[in-house]
């Protein structure tokens, strides 16, 4: 069942005099329940499409279908009932939480707003999500800024899935984190994946790991999408020179051939 | 080789803090080689090259010794520093020419023009696109990647011994990441210097580092031969740090292949 | 609360509350410690200070206590100060968020009107308005602010525009907060912090210039301030110089005391926004 239909997108913007092409035409589709992988180089448009989707930036051109409605013309009251069901998780690079806020009062606001649980339910609720992205119900009351660069991003993830939408945008997610703890991260969402059904469109240069986690691949340079294909296919069969390039930069161990053969 | 520097019982610790940044670090860098320096976050590693390169912040303890062979060496000259967010490490408000230029001119005595032509040449070296054009812009209109080629010039243009990199990648995506280690690598080569590469990135150290040096909550873990080392590591750390990495070849964590 | 237990941790913050603590007390008391009208005529005119226990820092031309003078002078200079200081933070405040959030055509005319203020130096613009409307202490309360909210408006804007950037409000819009809430729990109090060390700065100012007011001679007439008392004093400045220099010296206790309270704030406020 397709979940989002994107068609045409076009989005320029002027910087310095002249115009810029952030997108051109780009179209894609994602399904209930799997994760198309975005992947590109810097400037390529990834997170220009990845704020669009979320509605953070107007688009110029094209047309945007989620869950059978037209996207890009909702606005106001509406638009934020409606975002319940597309959420997003940011890069955290200190940025993505209020200084001021607490854990808990970072997954409440969701709560809150779109009145998912009543208000004597809400402190439950947001232990129980805790609980299900691996961190302590105890937790909820630590300022946000006390709280580690893996764990604030666990943080995020439960914040994106208490709304349960149908879809979450991941912009470059675990760019930030440590090698070990990127691994957990990914297996957290790959378990909520299975658990709940959400789709995933996840945004990263790094095709090592969108190879984990990715049905789909979608590659991007120059605000196009330039190749497109079941993971494997893409990562195994790169077309287009975007594709290749992004192939050729995964940093391979010494022995590790060896290593996998096991 | 001979060592360049033999560091002894280094131990650092921040103004204000009651851990210790670094612990009983001993270590040689020898002549020539280059040196991995592989940490997660907080490891001390970036510590470290700031220790070898005398940018620590005022106030920071510093026990231990750092003996070079060739005499205490001076900041520009003898050592170049690149590092990690090319945004913050150029002078907004200055050319790039006058940026690369700047180290050459200060310890070498050039003129403007000798500086110049300097900055010039090692534009080049970078391969930035157009150096002549180049030397009269301003870093905000390079990309990631060209900054951080210029922060490289900049770094070289004195032409020191030794050149340390504190995670000169970790800002840029990864197809840039691969073209500035591939150019970190030639100009080390050329320039016949010594390279301590500072990176989280196992896999990316060992496609280029002779020796490889692990480093986990300021302490030093374990040291050696890049081959030898990701070969038979010692530590339980270092076999752990390999087992986590992830390229192309490891399995995915999903199971079905799209529904 | 915390912040203020961090505050007293710093030299400057805790010499800084210290000496204000002194003056709130002083003007506060100022009835107890000074009893009766400190304008009307107590003693001899010109005793020397130190020598008579009544007068311990003399009397001026006219016989007036100078210890009365100061004590109810200081009533007179912090509540001018605070409330022309919070005056111009209010305003400030108010232009600039409405700048930072409108953008655009309503940004350009605010900060034009911004720009017309900051150009005309700030004294004169006081000093015109209190000439123009009289002079009490609600026109020179409101002559202040009118000089000193264009500083706090530019600095608010500029904030709002930085902090509009960051992620945690694009997230906030993605978890659908209204623009209201976002405004008032993510944004605003995330601008607070560096305009609020501007505040000290401003109260100080106003502060100095109501005493140059004063001192000029448009002050509120009926009542002592310190700058009245300097005015008072330049007659006989090779005499009785006495007479100038002790409220003097109360107005640089009071503006170091308010610039060191500010270097403290900012130090511990910077040190908590400055997460690693």
């Amino acid at each position: 069942m397709t979940l989002l239909d994107v068609k045409n997108l076009d989005k320029r913007y002027a910087s310095g005099g002249r115009t810029v092409t952030a997108l051109d035409g780009v179209s894609l589709t994602l399904s209930a329940g799997e994760t198309l992988g975005l992947a590109g180089a810097s400037g390529s448009g990834k997170s220009t499409l990845a704020r669009l989707l979320t509605r953070l930036v107007p688009a110029d051109a094209g047309t945007v279908r989620f869950g059978g409605e037209d996207w890009l013309a909702l606005s106001g009251g509406e638009l934020r009932r409606r975002r319940a069901r597309m959420q997003m998780v940011f890069q955290d690079v200190l940025g993505a939480f209020n200084p001021r806020a607490t854990v808990g009062s970072v997954i409440e606001d969701p709560l809150r707003i779109h009145d998912i649980v009543p208000k004597a339910g809400r402190g439950r609720e947001v232990a129980a999500l805790l609980d299900r992205v691996g961190l302590p119900a105890a937790y909820a009351a630590r300022s946000i800024r006390d709280v580690s660069g893996g764990q604030r991003q666990r943080i995020a993830i439960a914040r994106a899935i208490a709304t349960r939408p149908a879809m979450i945008v991941l912009d470059e997610a675990v760019s930030a984190l440590d090698v070990s703890l990127r691994e957990k991260v990914l297996e957290l969402l790959v378990a909520l994946q299975e658990e709940s059904g959400i789709a995933y469109l996840f945004v990263s240069h790094d095709l090592a790991v969108l190879a984990a986690v990715s049905h789909r691949i979608a590659v991007m340079d120059a605000g196009r999408i330039v190749e497109s294909g079941p993971a494997a296919e893409v990562i195994g069969n790169p077309q287009s020179p975007a594709a290749r390039a992004l192939v050729g930069a995964v940093p391979r161990l010494i022995g590790q051939e060896d290593r996998n053969a096991v | 080789m001979t060592a360049l520097c033999e560091i002894r019982q280094l131990a650092v610790t921040y103004r204000g803090e009651t851990m210790s940044a670094l612990k009983d670090i001993d270590l040689d860098i020898l002549g020539g080689e280059r040196l991995a320096i592989i940490g997660e976050s907080g490891s001390g590693k970036s510590t470290f090259a700031r220790a070898l390169a005398g940018l620590l912040p005022d106030g920071a303890a510093v026990a231990g010794s750092l003996r070079w062979s060739a005499g205490q060496p001076r900041a520009g000259r003898d050592i170049g520093f690149v590092f990690q967010d090319p945004s913050a490490s150029l002078n907004p408000v200055l050319t790039i020419g006058e940026q690369v230029a700047e180290g050459a001119r200060r310890h070498l005595g050039l003129s403007r023009r000798q500086g110049e032509a300097r900055a010039l040449e090692m534009l080049e070296r970078v391969h930035i696109p157009d150096p002549a054009k180049a030397l009269h812009a301003f870093p905000h209109q390079l990309s990631g990647g060209q900054r951080q080629r210029v922060a490289i010039a900049a770094a070289l243009a004195a032409r020191p011994g030794l050149l340390i990199a504190d995670e000169p990648t970790s800002a840029l995506d990864m197809v840039v990441q691969v073209e500035i280690v591939a150019l970190l690598d030639e100009l080390v080569r050329e320039g016949g210097m010594t390279l301590v590469f500072v990176t989280h990135d196992i896999a990316l150290a060992s496609g280029f580092a002779d020796r490889v040096a692990i480093f986990r909550d300021g302490m030093l873990v374990e040291t050696g031969a890049t081959g030898k080392v990701l070969a038979k590591p010692q530590a339980a750390y270092t076999a752990a740090l390999i087992a986590s990495h992830r390229d192309l070849a490891t399995p995915p964590l999903i199971h079905e292949a799209g529904r | 609360m915390r912040l203020l237990r961090k505050l007293l941790r710093t030299p400057e913050g805790a010499i800084g509350l210290g000496l204000l603590a002194v003056l709130a007390l002083v003007a506060l008391f100022a009835p107890v410690l000074a009893p009766g009208d400190p304008l009307r005529i107590a003693g001899r005119a010109l005793t020397t200070p130190f020598t008579d226990p009544a007068f311990p820092l003399g009397t001026d031309r006219l016989g007036r206590d100078v210890l009365a003078g100061i004590v109810h002078g200081a009533r007179t200079s912090l509540l001018v100060g605070l409330a022309a200081a919070c005056a111009a933070l209010a305003i400030g405040l108010c232009v600039g968020l409405a700048a930072g959030f409108a953008g655009g055509i309503v940004d350009e005319a605010l900060m034009r009107v911004v720009d017309a203020f900051q150009i005309v130096p700030s004294f004169l613009l006081a000093l015109a308005f209190v000439s123009v409307i009289g002079a009490s202490v609600p026109v020179v309360v409101l002559a202040i602010a009118l000089g000193a909210w264009a500083d706090p408006a530019r600095l608010t804007r500029a904030e709002v525009l930085s902090v509009r950037e960051r992620d945690y409000v694009a997230s906030a819009r993605v978890i659908g907060m209204h623009p209201v809430e976002i405004a008032f729990r993510e944004i605003l109090p995330n601008v607070l912090p560096p305009v609020l060390a501007l505040a000290a700065i401003i109260v100080a100012a106003a502060i100095l210039t109501e005493a140059a007011l004063s001192f000029l001679g448009l002050g509120d007439p009926n009542i002592v301030t310190w700058g009245s008392m300097i005015a008072e004093g330049r007659n006989v400045l090779r005499s009785s110089p006495f007479l100038s220099v002790f409220p003097g010296l109360a107005l640089v206790v009071t503006v170091v005391g308010v610039y060191l309270l500010s270097e403290g704030l900012s130090k511990v406020l910077s040190s908590r926004g400055g997460a690693t």
